[in-house]
């Protein structure tokens, strides 16, 4: 276990040198979202009618939310890490040494990611204090409990799945293709873009179907009270069922990845 | 000793065969990759579904923002994503790869090279994928133009294209401005990539804003200007030739605010090799 913590001390220390990109992404961030915000005040100033069951108020704190939720949680730089260690042979000394590769990229996806948030809590944390008027209180008791619950599956979701398409490095020469489609997808059906309950249900309930909602919808919604009940543990359940589908099929996925793998440089 | 008399071309010429050197490089780079030039339009035609995918579902719910109705936003979205896709295949990857050229200190043999080493940095390499994109970006705007019953006359059309060269040469002027940070810090490379906040910026409708917001990013970013000028000229919203004095004004200002920045910056620039 001891070098495990090593790993993760390496990983403060690596990721701190990127201090500054981290700042600048997280402020930048900020004004296409602040635009987004924007746009909707003009549309709920345009009528009388609520958009999908959202308030204003409701529909400015669930931007924030994912705001929030993406900051603790998104995949940064791990996955373009792990398929340059793929292509370069740095992989080969994971083989020899009695360290495993896939602890060792979760110890350094947590130490980025608190990084991160340390970085980013100054931006998020002024944006978020500014809106505070709209930003509305967690749902309720449960919803208290439950939000840091989903959001902490919701980040080793993203890693799993995120480890996992990196992974295909072993078979592809470039995958940088393959991950921005991947984001893309994620972007729109995780629900980055617009909340999904706003979507015609049919489109919902078939997105419902998919890991996406997992990374990011769902644990907003359990803030905002919109799932609770049976519901609630039903989502959280198939949570953690996709997380620990991906945590095979990351396992699977490497084990044929290796026997392909012949070290090119390293 | 008689030396051969030095053919004498004139400067435009002499840029123009430069740069035909160089475009003629960048399709024959571009074409040992095929499947991966494929893959990247599929990924830039994914991005521009999103962007429609969300003005689509704001549309679901309401009929119009501020004075706009769906397929007029759906024609700016059209020319925001055309004029950034003409950007990101004449500028993009040159600027993204600038501070490599400062890091690794291949910049200073461009600069020894008898030639302007703004022209040279900033026209290297061609991305053509993005002109395939652009054709993408100009079928939505058809469509949403039968949508909108509009035939733009000749004269729009011409006045819609220069726009659109005022509005690349603005995301040009200030992501070279960003781009030049790279002369004082190294580290600083997410800057470059930031500039996609801006662009998400270009294609939402200028009503939809007001105050401060509005201002800065028409005065002082002027990305309200970028695409919704072009797109009301095609719709006929332009009262005034106000708005598009302004767009081409904003252009030249911010050409020259950012050769006076590369000048300042290549003067206190001390080489990063050895």
């Amino acid at each position: 276990m001891r070098k495990y913590w090593h790993v993760i001390k390496i990983g403060f220390e690596n990721t701190l040198v990127y201090r500054v990109n981290f700042l600048l992404r997280a402020g930048f961030g900020l004004i296409p979202l602040l635009a987004t915000i924007y746009l909707w005040r003009t549309v709920y100033g345009g009528q009388a009618t609520p958009v999908g069951g959202y308030s204003l108020a409701g529909m400015i704190s669930y931007y924030l939310l994912v705001t929030i939720v993406d900051t603790l949680t998104a995949v940064n730089e791990d996955d373009w890490q792990i398929a340059a260690d793929i292509k370069d042979g740095n992989i080969s000394q994971f083989l020899l040494k009695p360290i495993n590769y896939l602890t060792y990229r979760l110890c350094l996806f947590f130490s980025g990611k608190i990084i991160f948030t340390v970085v980013s809590l100054v931006p998020v944390g002024i944006f978020v204090f500014c809106l505070r008027q709209y930003m509305v209180a967690p749902a309720g008791g449960w919803a208290l409990v439950c939000f840091p619950l989903s959001t902490l599956l919701a980040a080793l979701l993203q890693f799993f799945m995120s480890y996992t398409l990196a992974l295909l490095a072993f078979w592809l020469l470039e995958v940088s293709t393959v991950i921005f489609m991947a984001f893309a997808l994620e972007y729109l059906a995780g629900g980055h873009v617009f909340p999904l309950n706003i979507l015609p249900p049919a489109l919902e309930q078939a997105l419902n179907c998919t890991p996406f909602p997992y990374v990011l919808f769902f644990p907003v919604s359990v803030y905002l009270g919109q799932v609770h009940g049976a519901d609630l543990w039903r989502g959280l359940g198939l949570q953690a069922a996709w997380l620990v589908f991906f945590y095979l099929l990351a396992r699977a996925v490497w084990r044929r990845g290796i026997r392909k793998y012949s070290a090119a440089g390293g | 000793m008689n030396a051969e008399p030095v053919k004498q071309i004139s400067l435009p010429r002499r840029y123009a065969a430069i740069y035909g050197a160089l475009w003629r490089n960048s399709v024959v780079r571009e074409m040992g990759f095929k499947s991966n030039f494929l893959l990247w339009i599929v990924v830039e035609l994914l991005w521009f579904a999103l962007q429609l995918c969300f003005i689509g579902v704001v549309y679901l719910h309401t009929d119009h923002i501020a004075t706009w109705t769906k397929w007029q936003v759906v024609l700016l979205v059209g020319a925001s994503h055309f004029i950034q896709q003409l950007f990101q295949a004449v500028f993009l990857s040159n600027l993204v790869q600038f501070s490599e050229l400062v890091r690794t200190g291949r910049l200073d043999f461009m600069l020894l090279l008898p030639m302007n080493t703004r022209f040279l940095v900033s026209l290297r390499v061609v991305d053509l994928g993005g002109f395939v994109n652009s054709i993408s970006a100009l079928a939505v705007m058809g469509y949403a133009a039968r949508q909108l019953h509009l035939t733009p006359s000749a004269g729009q059309v011409l006045g819609f294209l220069c726009l659109c060269v005022a509005g690349i040469l603005i995301h040009y002027s200030l992501m070279f401005l960003l781009t030049s940070v790279a002369f004082w810090t190294v580290r600083a490379q997410g800057i470059v990539w930031g500039y996609y906040s801006f662009f998400n910026v270009a294609r939402l409708p200028d009503a939809a804003f007001k105050g401060f917001f509005k201002a800065f990013f028409t005065f002082a970013i002027p990305m309200l200007l970028v695409a919704n000028v072009p797109a009301k000229l095609l719709l006929n919203q332009l009262r005034s030739p106000g708005p598009m004095l302004l767009l081409a004004g904003m252009g030249c200002a911010c050409f020259v605010i950012s050769e006076l920045f590369w000048r300042f910056s290549l003067r206190h620039y001390t080489s990063a090799s050895a």
